[in-house]
């Protein structure tokens, strides 16, 4: 059976309401024109300095992810809908990590398995107990999104450590306002710009106990070599904070300090980019030269703030996210505004079998997996494949979760031939701090390979401007 | 502003400083290259140069015989060569990318556009680059820069930071080339005074693009006295190493008042300064041209341990 | 009984270091099974930073010193009254759930002789406690005390294959078996009295902890066969030795390090 795709302008044989004024758009544009705007865009991203690097893969440092000019379109009675299940879920994943460090209710109540959460490597023994400030665990949730029709969105992973991208979702809008002003007066289209301020505020608002002046905030990076660089340093110029490597800050009596040439400042909040593990080699990996020595003893003590917290990582294991609905109900008594993929856990046996009965129809991933490594898109492999992928979840079981082959919607995008349907997902990301927000819009990852499910950007993945239409 | 993120920009301009002085010893060598060779006992001028840049050893290992064209790839190409041009552009631009938020768009636009040209440059046949097209390149590219960032950058110690770097390797560079041309150049001290011995001192003026100012403010015949004078003592002359640690001692001064405190680089740059500006030519020859520019080095070589001490290295208190 | 304790720990850098900072876990637990009556933990020209109580119940601070500085000394001293509650952690407050003490980490994972070791423990034993016994007895059993014949790094694999080790060697192996037959344990620092005459003694100790359901966390001590006593003083826990250790630092700086420790325990005659 070939499944069919909800195309998000193309739908019943005619234009959908937000995307009717790129019809002509698109129908003005001549072929010489498209392939000029597109040099320029790929011009303004090299001037911007805006690459990405896979990580491991050697190449090119300084590749670009494919833009393409085709923007995504929301409406605002769409977007509405989706803000709310997005909150609602910030909301619940931070009650959730505020539970298991603290006295476990949810594991107490039968609920979700002790085994998934306290066995679980991202969790850290070391924050139980600790509640770190506004209870906020996770400060910048990525949720990434699906849709598969006009009123059906899914939520297809949480990213409650440090999502990436949103810088892409910056500087697409910007490219897009200055190659083509005029969509911008012919659609009336939500601005993003706020995004860098309100994370700023963010931050500030989870300052620590012992922080009595306006807080200083840095964004700690693993360093230039790291893929995200170019995120992270964009990041702190919007904010107007330091960029800072572990050896920029040292621990001195109860806080954390800068280094700079007018001699040690104080910093009470960091926005960390670096993994839990790395992060503090006196209480981490002693190994690591990318943290910080002391900083755990200064955070746990209240003289610093780190966002995301240590430990965070649980709630966005894929073994978790199967009950984040349940963790909607449980701590907020709401009804789940967004909808889980269905999700087979090959840990339980039942679900083994099934998943392993199916393996040509299913999408396979590792449980800690990311980037869109270790997993397996069941329709687009070959027998080899799927039988060696089969070997692979036969010996460690409890490493795999496997979902149904979504029909991800698709949307136009510009391909060699002109424009076709591709398909899509969407990563907003969603502020928690004294407040929970987030911008009207996100970044929509496209697969640029005719078919292709796989939208990652290290997988040959591109991105779009993603469009919220005002009322 | 962080003390690594000073040293980044005190090390952008280093690189270009560096990448622009190779350049001119290039245009040295092969202008000197131009002179008919008039005996035995001369050190090849290529050689020479090697000697001159301090890459001697890891141009033998790799190339062996000096030629022209050997030394072009080696001071211009080779990565290998952490001071040839390529490796400084890209060290230059490396720290300009960590810092990439302190810098104007413009400043960072003229260091990424001589990046991407340079691997455009790496990818032509070789043939097709000529000594002369790389040596202005790199000239035309390093004014650039250094436009960009007197015309944009906000005069805050980010800026200092910057000019710090020009000036001190600009002072190691200068007080080098003149050593290399009294002491290392000329075959024997039965030259000086020579035809070859004037030439010489007239090419280094020119890659020094001094030539023509040299001869509006000194006339007649190209002395190593007038040289000396010109390029050490010389307020006027801008590569001059009294204009460098003039410099140096403006950019200190500033940081101190920015900051409300003073730091021993700069009381460093103001002796320095002292010294130099009381200076004569007769003192430095008395000295020794050879003995006094070792000196000179050293104390720049000082003044930027303390430089890094106070703001770089983040210990300071 | 009431023991004091006089612990110090002097690093010397072959050259002077920028700075130092060191995490301390080195304050005795709180529980029924000992009452501190007085205790110091001083770092010569160091900064005491932010003090607080960890998940599992351990007292940690952290010192740094502004350096340069070639040698830097910790000493610790100070009296605590113990009782003899047979192992049993008994009152003592933590928010880390057993659960957590199943993971398995470097120096405890467990291979195919330490999963045998413990299942052969556990065969035909319905108490967890009995089980636990057996499992120490038999740690203690296949490694024999022998100072120098392996280091900090040393696995609990390794030093089964070995047959030799310290305490430490058989804390690590005592854990990982139980790990392997689903008994939560930890690793445990602290110090011992050291009495004639009854097997070996570090006065600088490290046992293991286990969980039994019902009773709690059972101290057991494979290297003196027992169960900790009043000898015991109890100041930390965690996966594993560098996890649960009492000093955690870090020097700036390069050049070699060399470390002198001096631990004196006594009974304070009444």
């Amino acid at each position: 059976m070939v499944p069919t795709y909800f195309n998000e302008m193309y739908h019943d044989g005619s234009a959908r309401p937000p995307y009717r004024h790129l019809e002509n758009w698109t129908a003005d544009m001549p072929a010489e024109l498209r392939s000029l705007k597109q040099a320029e865009a790929e011009a303004l991203f090299r001037r911007i300095g805006i690459t990405f690097a896979v990580y491991g893969e050697g190449g090119d440092p300084d590749r670009l992810i494919p833009f393409d000019m085709f923007p995504r379109v929301f409406t605002n009675a769409e977007w509405t809908k989706m803000e709310r299940g997005i909150k609602q879920r910030a909301r619940a994943l931070n009650a959730f990590l505020v539970d298991i460090y603290g006295r476990g209710e949810i594991v107490r109540s039968g609920r979700i398995p002790a085994r998934l959460v306290y066995q679980n490597e991202a969790y850290e023994k070391a924050v139980a107990g600790f509640v770190p400030p506004r209870g906020v665990y996770s400060h910048i949730v990525g949720i990434d999104i699906v849709r598969t029709g006009p009123e059906d969105f899914f939520v297809l992973e949480d990213n409650c450590r440090t999502p990436s991208g949103v810088s892409y979702m910056l500087e697409n809008r910007e490219i897009m306002m200055r190659m083509f002003p005029a969509l911008f007066r012919e659609n009336r289209i939500q601005p993003v710009d706020r995004y860098p301020e309100l994370l700023r505020r963010t931050l500030a608002s989870v300052a620590p106990a012992k922080c009595n002046s306006e807080p200083t905030v840095v964004i700690l990076t693993p360093g230039h070599f790291n893929s995200a660089y170019y995120e992270h340093s964009f990041l702190a110029d919007l904010m107007g904070v330091e960029l800072v490597e572990g050896q920029d800050l040292f621990v001195e009596g109860e806080f954390v300090w800068m280094r700079t040439t007018e001699g040690p400042k104080k910093v009470d909040v960091i926005y960390r980019r670096i993994d839990d593990a790395y992060i503090d080699p006196l209480c981490f990996r002693p190994d690591s030269m990318l943290g910080v020595p002391g900083l755990m003893d200064v955070y746990r003590s209240g003289g610093v703030s780190i966002c995301s917290a240590p430990g965070a990582g649980v709630a966005d294991d894929k073994a978790i996210y199967t009950f984040v609905p349940e963790m909607i109900r449980f701590y907020l008594g709401e009804t789940p505004i967004l909808q889980n993929v269905p999700t087979w856990q090959c840990g339980k046996s039942d679900d083994l079998k099934y998943v392993l009965d199916h393996l040509g129809e299913l999408v396979v991933k590792e449980v800690h997996g990311s980037g869109g490594y270790g997993m397996l898109v069941g329709p687009k492999s070959s027998k080899d494949q799927i039988a060696s992928f089969a070997e692979r979840v036969r010996a460690d079981p409890g490493n795999y979760i496997a979902q149904p082959t979504l029909a991800l919607s698709t949307v136009p995008t510009f391909v060699n031939e002109g424009i076709a349907p591709r398909h899509v997902d969407l990563r907003p990301y969603c502020l928690v701090g004294e407040r929970v927000e987030l911008v009207p819009g996100g970044l929509t990852r496209v697969a640029l390979t005719e078919g292709s499910l796989v939208v990652n950007s290290s997988q040959g993945g591109g991105v779009k401007d993603t469009w919220v239409l005002a009322e | 502003m962080l003390s690594r993120t000073a040293d980044n920009l005190y090390w952008i301009t280093r690189y270009m400083e560096r990448a622009e002085t190779m350049a001119r010893l290039l245009d040295v060598g092969s202008r000197m290259s131009l002179l008919p060779s008039t005996g035995e006992g001369y050190l090849s001028e290529w050689d020479s140069l090697l000697q001159a840049s301090g890459t001697a050893e890891g141009f033998d290992k790799k190339y062996g015989e000096p030629v022209q064209r050997n030394i072009e790839s080696y001071f211009f190409f080779d990565r290998d060569n952490p001071s040839s041009i390529a490796s400084c552009i890209g060290s230059a631009r490396e720290n300009a990318r960590i810092v990439r938020g302190a810098l104007t768009t413009q400043v960072w636009d003229a260091l990424n556009g001589a990046f991407q040209e340079m691997r455009a440059l790496e990818r032509k046949p070789r043939s097709e680059v000529d000594l002369s097209y790389i040596t202005d390149w790199t000239m035309r590219h390093s004014a650039l820069l250094r436009g960009a960032i007197d015309g944009t950058q906000l005069r805050k110690d980010g800026w200092d930071f910057l000019n710090l770097g020009y000036y001190l390797e600009r002072a190691d560079n200068t007080a080098r080339l003149l050593d290399v041309k009294y002491y290392v150049l000329l075959p024997g001290v039965e030259f000086v005074g020579s035809g070859r011995d004037n030439y010489q001192w007239t090419t280094l003026l020119r890659a020094m693009s001094a030539h023509r100012a040299f001869h509006w403010a000194y006339g007649g015949e190209v002395t190593a006295r007038k040289i000396a004078d010109f390029m050490i003592l010389n307020g006027a002359s801008p590569r001059s190493l009294r204009s460098s640690v003039e410099g140096m001692t403006d950019h200190l001064d500033r940081l101190a008042r920015g900051y409300g405190r003073s730091s021993a680089a700069q009381s460093k740059a103001r002796s320095l300064l002292a010294e130099v500006a009381e200076l004569t030519v007769a003192d430095i020859f008395d000295e020794g041209l050879h003995e006094f520019l070792t000196r000179f080095i050293r104390e720049v070589a000082a003044l930027g341990a303390l430089v890094h001490e106070v703001y770089l290295s983040g210990d300071q208190r | 009984m009431i023991l004091s304790v006089l612990h110090t720990t002097t690093y010397r850098y072959e050259t002077p270091v920028r700075g130092v900072v060191q995490s301390h876990r080195l304050t005795p637990s709180v529980f029924d099974g000992q009452k501190t009556l007085r205790w110091k933990v001083e770092v010569e020209g160091g900064l005491a930073g932010g003090a607080f109580r960890d998940g599992a119940g351990d007292w940690i601070q952290s010192h740094s010193v502004h350096g340069p500085v070639s040698e830097i000394t910790v000493r610790v001293s100070g009296d605590v009254e113990t009782f003899d509650l047979a192992g049993v952690l008994r009152g003592h407050r933590e928010s880390v759930p057993p659960e957590a003490y199943l993971r398995e980490s470097a120096f405890t994972r467990a291979d195919a002789a330490l999963v045998e070791l413990g299942r052969a423990a556990v065969d035909g034993v319905r108490d967890a406690l009995d089980a636990a016994h057996r499992m120490s007895a038999a740690v203690a059993e296949a490694i024999a005390y022998q100072p120098g014949a392996t280091q900090s790094q040393t696995s609990a694999a390794e030093a089964m294959s070995q047959g030799q080790g310290v305490c430490q060697d058989h804390a690590h192996a005592l854990i990982s078996a139980a790990r392997s037959q689903g008994l939560p344990a930890r690793y445990v620092s602290g110090y011992l009295l050291a009495t004639e005459g009854e097997g070996p003694h570090e006065a600088a100790h490290a046992w293991a902890e286990i969980w039994i359901k019902g009773l709690g966390w059972i101290g057991f001590d494979p290297a003196n066969s027992c169960c900790p006593d009043d000898r015991f003083i109890r100041l930390g826990s965690g996966y594993d030795a560098q996890d649960a250790a009492p000093i955690r630092g870090i020097a700036r700086g390069p050049g070699s390090e060399s470390l002198d420790v001096t631990v004196a325990i006594q009974a304070v005659q009444q």
